[in-house]
């Protein structure tokens, strides 16, 4: 018997694991969250540096991707004038199915403090938001813990939820 | 003797008053007082109406007709060699006399002299364009249309710079709420959604201060404060940060913190 040919029998068994597809599925998609770059303001800086090799976002399998084709992790970090406010929508819809949206810092979540006629009070009134995460800014422990929490509720539902509605608001 | 004034509806009144207040100004003095000064303001009112000249804080401030705001501009800076126009915009004064003040902030590198140039138009007047002068002007006079209000005659662009096209609206006059108007505060639904998801949606929420008390997740305790170091779990078992699941996920193992050992001698 050849060096490199594998004993099924004598080393633990043959190489059959059971699962369901959904686990199977959504082991892959909470494995490689590709997160598009949205940095509208401060939260941003925060943002890039959670990417960047001191935090490392690449060891949870999420990549900064530049297009909204590729990407099905939309990070809203920053202010949202109202005047930005159909581009995100509009790049919102151009990512692929399933997608998931974190909401990062007090400006996305609320409008926080621009209380003021220029600035949309708090992304959900535009795309559906999956995690809201507090802070001004957050720093990037927080934006990777929020990643986390999102694998953890990517497992938890079906594969095939791209057909339910979301609720906006 | 002081004037008598009844005192039998004095707690009626409030307290303090502030009768003895003065806003402060800033001083101005004649511009006979700078020899250079001087002789621009005599080769201006040579050619144009002027109707006020002082200097205040150093800087010489000429009053002009709002007609001649170009050629005044135009003569600052072929003439007097006021080579650099550091800044424009208007101020709101409709409120008080039905009027926008228009500055230009100009400064000559070779006198080493700031001269700001100021016009009066009413609200439903235009004012030329001094692009053709300065391209500083380009942007600050868009800003000036987009704020203001304030239309702009022979800009070669004269489009809103901040704003959305669609914007209804002046945001930097004094009547502009600073929360928005109606047209606002439904501009990001009215656009994508259209005007019949104001239902759904709902109006935006413009009070920093307000707290869901009964909100389920409790994210802040605020409405549930007590005392400094009472216990709060209500019972419940303390969870500890965790970052997988309790039952694991498929293929991934998962980390666990009674076994992991933390390394003090990063050295060792």
């Amino acid at each position: 018997m050849a060096q490199h040919q594998v004993n099924y029998l004598k080393d633990g068994g043959l190489p059959v694991a059971l699962t369901t597809i959904d686990k199977v599925v959504n082991w892959g998609r909470s494995n490689s969250i590709w997160a598009l770059t949205y940095g509208l303001a401060c939260c941003g800086i925060e943002m890039m540096a959670s990417g960047a090799s001191r935090y490392d976002f690449d060891r949870f399998g999420t990549i900064f991707r530049a297009s909204p084709r590729q990407a099905e992790l939309m990070v809203v970090a920053g202010t949202l004038t109202k005047k930005h406010a159909e581009f995100i929508r509009r790049l919102y819809d151009q990512m692929t199915e399933p997608k998931w949206v974190i909401s990062m810092g007090s400006c996305a979540n609320t409008g926080g403090m621009f209380n003021t006629y220029a600035t949309v009070q708090g992304v959900d009134r535009v795309i559906p938001v999956d995690l809201y995460l507090p802070g001004c800014a957050p720093r990037p422990e927080t934006l990777q813990y929020a990643v986390l929490l999102l694998q953890q509720k990517i497992r938890k539902e079906s594969a095939s939820r791209a057909q339910k509605p979301k609720r906006l608001m | 003797m002081r004037a008598y004034t009844p005192k039998d509806d004095v707690q009626k009144k409030p307290y303090y008053t502030d009768r003895y207040w003065v806003a402060p100004q800033v001083a101005k003095s004649d511009v006979s007082e700078d020899a250079v000064f001087a002789a621009d303001l005599e080769a201006i009112k040579a050619k144009f109406d002027v109707l006020d000249a002082y200097i205040q804080v150093g800087q010489m401030v000429v009053v002009i007709n709002a007609v001649d705001n170009f050629s005044v501009i135009e003569m600052m800076k072929n003439v007097l060699a006021y080579n650099q126009l550091s800044e424009m915009s208007a101020i709101d004064w409709l409120a008080s006399e039905g009027k926008f003040e228009i500055f230009y902030q100009m400064l000559s590198m070779s006198k080493r002299k700031r001269v700001r140039i100021k016009c009066k138009i009413g609200e439903k007047e235009s004012i030329q364009s001094v692009e053709k002068l300065f391209r500083s002007a380009d942007w600050s006079e868009r800003e000036m249309y987009d704020m203001f209000g304030v239309v702009v005659n022979n800009h070669p662009f004269m489009k809103r710079i901040l704003m959305p096209d669609d914007w209804e609206g002046f945001p930097l006059r004094k009547t502009y709420p600073l929360q928005g108007d109606e047209f606002a505060q439904w501009y990001e639904v009215d656009k994508i959604f259209g005007k019949e998801a104001r239902e759904i949606i709902g109006p935006e929420n413009r009070d920093p201060a307000r707290i869901d008390r009964y909100d389920t997740e409790r994210f802040a305790r605020l409405g549930h404060e007590v005392p400094h170091g009472t216990d709060i779990s209500q019972g419940e078992p303390d969870t500890p940060l965790c970052y997988q699941e309790n039952d694991g996920v498929f293929m991934i193992e998962k980390f666990d913190a009674e076994k992991s050992v933390v390394i003090s001698d990063r050295h060792r």
